[in-house]
């Protein structure tokens, strides 16, 4: 299989003032198509700038980062929104959706910046409503929904575009247990169909649904170990209040 | 196109969300765009007034009146020089192909006795061309022929003013007159006039035959001297040519030479009066001017919210960026979103506006006038506040970084 992210050397320094804070002090790391990588560690470790950059949202400030192919450590914004757009889908902590807005709206919503024409929005973004279980709630708006239900609209908008990767930033971080394993059962479906999933957590319990741990601590990974028997999330869906 | 279409549905429901907020943005542009288009209303109407009146002196008029003798010095006053003449006014109708009519006349003030009612007043020794140059209408009675003219006739036309205070309400048709102890028969009433650019009644005149005025009247060494030839030219296009024959045709009657000053004037009155209608233009802009400082005005209270806004809104533009929208694309939303709020409050300003003039027009019984172009020019102005003030805002919001933007709270 070939590899999606290669991440080589890579480091991040901001200058925040006269001090110097070194977030990612070269790390190496490669992702192959198909995997479910778990990110892990404390806060301040570093994770969150490494999901900024395999998510194109920042540059490295030294090191490589090819993206599907493509060298992306050294892109203008305008093409980074680009690579954002058409190779990656984001899940976030606090689902960012958009208020007053119906769920097809929202997973339209890259393919709205992708120039697709309405009509081909519209199937494209019904089926990946399909996809996370929620066919017939395309009409809901943002707050008529529940967290988990959010969070699988949002896991639709990431997946409409058809994306190399999945990144997800705490995706069950707002969401209690239940809902959570809800969630981590959509991601390992989709990981099943072939789509490569990495995920940013610091909690053990969803970290066991991940194939793949990478560990940070200070800026480094300290350990990068497959997780030869991953939790089996069962799938609840349609348990809806 | 469609990207357009698409910012366009995105601006309406951010508007339509913060539905107050977004009325009184607009309030601003509305005001603003409502006071230029009432205050251009109104200087335009003003200046129409005037260029009514100015038509009310009649049309496409050259007067041609004596020269002030210079070389003379002790001879003659100015204007008082006796050298245009009622045959230079039969030559000028008779040589010059551009002219229509031509009037020449004799005026003089004297006393109007009626019975015991006795009026000062202008008198003018006119021909009988006069009502047609000035565009004067005839309310009764007949014109003066050109029998009473060159017959010295001792017939008359009132005008409105002096038919009021002579007769009060009676008639005054075939009534007799006396003018410096003269008696006149009252042949025809005039009808009114009004004021002219200069203030003056216009209606306040009586008429009588040319040669009556020169021989009975005002009679002086120069018996066939007029004040005035008043020249109708027969269009505005050919009112420089007719200009040009009438100073060739009296060079050539007067003999002069090049080396001798002109004895007479050709003025272009539509010339001088087209002056006064372009200061009233000027008025008019200068309201305009004064208005537009409440547009710019308004203009400001748009960029104060659409910065707001800008702040507010930054977890969503954060997300929009996350998911591939482009600087550009972020800039054309908030874009479209300040000019849809002033074009919106520019349409409804026009609405306000051409409401307000109308009323200052029916209550004030003051012309107002409101024209296409002002709202065009209105709609485009609105449009390009929005774009110049939305400007700032929509980079500020463009220029945000998507990881900041997303932590935002």
């Amino acid at each position: 299989m070939s590899n999606v992210v290669t991440i080589n050397n890579v480091t991040k320094v901001y200058v925040m003032g006269d001090q110097r804070v070194e977030a990612l002090r070269g790390i190496s790391f490669a992702v192959e198509s198909g995997e479910f990588v778990a990110i892990m560690g404390a806060s301040g470790s570093g994770k969150s700038t490494c999901m900024n950059m395999l998510g194109c949202l920042d540059v490295p400030t030294d090191g490589e980062y090819l993206l599907d192919g493509v060298d992306v450590g050294r892109l203008a914004p305008n093409e980074l929104a680009e690579i954002r757009n058409r190779k990656l889908g984001f899940v976030f902590q606090g689902f960012n959706l958009l208020a007053r807005t119906t769920a097809r709206e929202n997973v339209e919503l890259p393919l709205v910046y992708a120039r697709v024409p309405a009509a081909t929005r519209r199937r494209r973004a019904l089926a990946a409503l399909e996809q996370v279980g929620l066919a017939g709630r395309e009409g809901h708006y943002s707050n008529q929904l529940s967290g988990g239900q959010q969070q699988r609209v949002a896991i639709a908008r990431a997946l409409v575009n058809d994306p190399a990767i999945i990144l997800a930033d705490e995706p069950t971080g707002n969401l209690d247990s239940k809902t959570s394993v809800e969630i981590m059962a959509v991601f390992q479906e989709l990981n099943r169909q072939g789509i490569t999933v990495i995920m940013v957590t610091h909690e053990q319990d969803v970290a066991a649904y991940a194939g793949r741990h990478l560990v940070f601590r200070d800026g480094l990974i300290v350990a990068d170990e497959i997780n030869s028997f991953p939790a089996v999330a069962t799938s609840g869906q349609e348990t809806t209040p | 196109m469609t990207t357009f279409l698409q910012s366009l549905l995105i601006a309406l429901r951010a508007l339509r969300v913060n539905k107050m907020r977004s009325l009184l943005t607009m309030l601003g542009i509305i005001i603003g765009i409502a006071a230029v288009i009432a205050m251009v209303a109104i200087g335009t109407g003003a200046s129409k007034m005037i260029s009514d009146q100015i038509a009310s002196v009649g049309s496409n008029l050259l007067l041609v009146i004596p020269g002030s003798t210079t070389s003379g010095g002790l001879r003659t006053g100015a204007g008082g020089a006796p050298t245009l003449t009622y045959d230079d006014a039969k030559a000028i109708k008779a040589e010059c192909p551009s002219v229509e009519n031509v009037a020449p006349t004799i005026r003089g003030s004297a006393q109007a006795v009626y019975g015991n009612q006795n009026w000062s007043t202008i008198v003018m020794g006119a021909s009988a061309d006069m009502l047609a140059v000035r565009e004067w209408p005839l309310v009764a009675g007949r014109n003066l022929t050109p029998s009473d003219v060159e017959g010295a006739a001792k017939s008359c036309l009132l005008g409105k003013t002096v038919a009021e205070s002579l007769f009060g309400d009676s008639d005054p048709l075939g009534k007799i007159i006396r003018i410096k102890k003269i008696p006149f028969v009252v042949v025809g009433l005039l009808g009114g006039k009004g004021q002219s650019p200069q203030g003056v009644d216009q209606d306040d005149v009586i008429f009588v035959p040319l040669r009556t005025a020169q021989r009975k009247l005002f009679g002086s060494q120069f018996p066939n001297a007029v004040n005035a030839v008043m020249v109708q030219a027969k269009s505005a296009d050919v009112l420089k040519k007719a200009e040009e024959e009438i100073s060739s045709l009296l060079e050539q009657r007067h003999r002069m030479g090049p080396s001798r000053e002109r004895d007479f004037t050709v003025r272009n009155l539509s010339e001088m009066l087209a002056v006064a209608e372009q200061s009233a233009k000027v008025m008019s802009i200068l309201l305009g001017a004064v208005a537009s400082i409440s547009l710019i005005v308004g203009g400001i209270g748009i960029m104060n919210i659409m910065l707001v806004s800008v702040t507010e809104r930054t977890r969503e533009i954060g997300i929009r960026m996350a998911i591939g929208a482009r600087q550009r694309d972020i800039l054309l939303q908030f874009l479209t979103e300040a000019v849809l709020l002033t074009t919106c409050g520019g349409i409804i300003g026009m609405g306000v506006g051409v409401g307000g003039a109308t009323v200052v027009s029916k209550l004030m019984e003051w012309p107002t006038l409101i024209s296409t172009q002002a709202i065009i020019i209105a709609f485009l102005f609105s449009a390009g506040v929005g774009v110049f003030f939305g400007f700032y805002p929509a980079r500020k919001a463009a220029g945000l970084n998507p990881i900041e933007a997303l932590r935002y709270e």
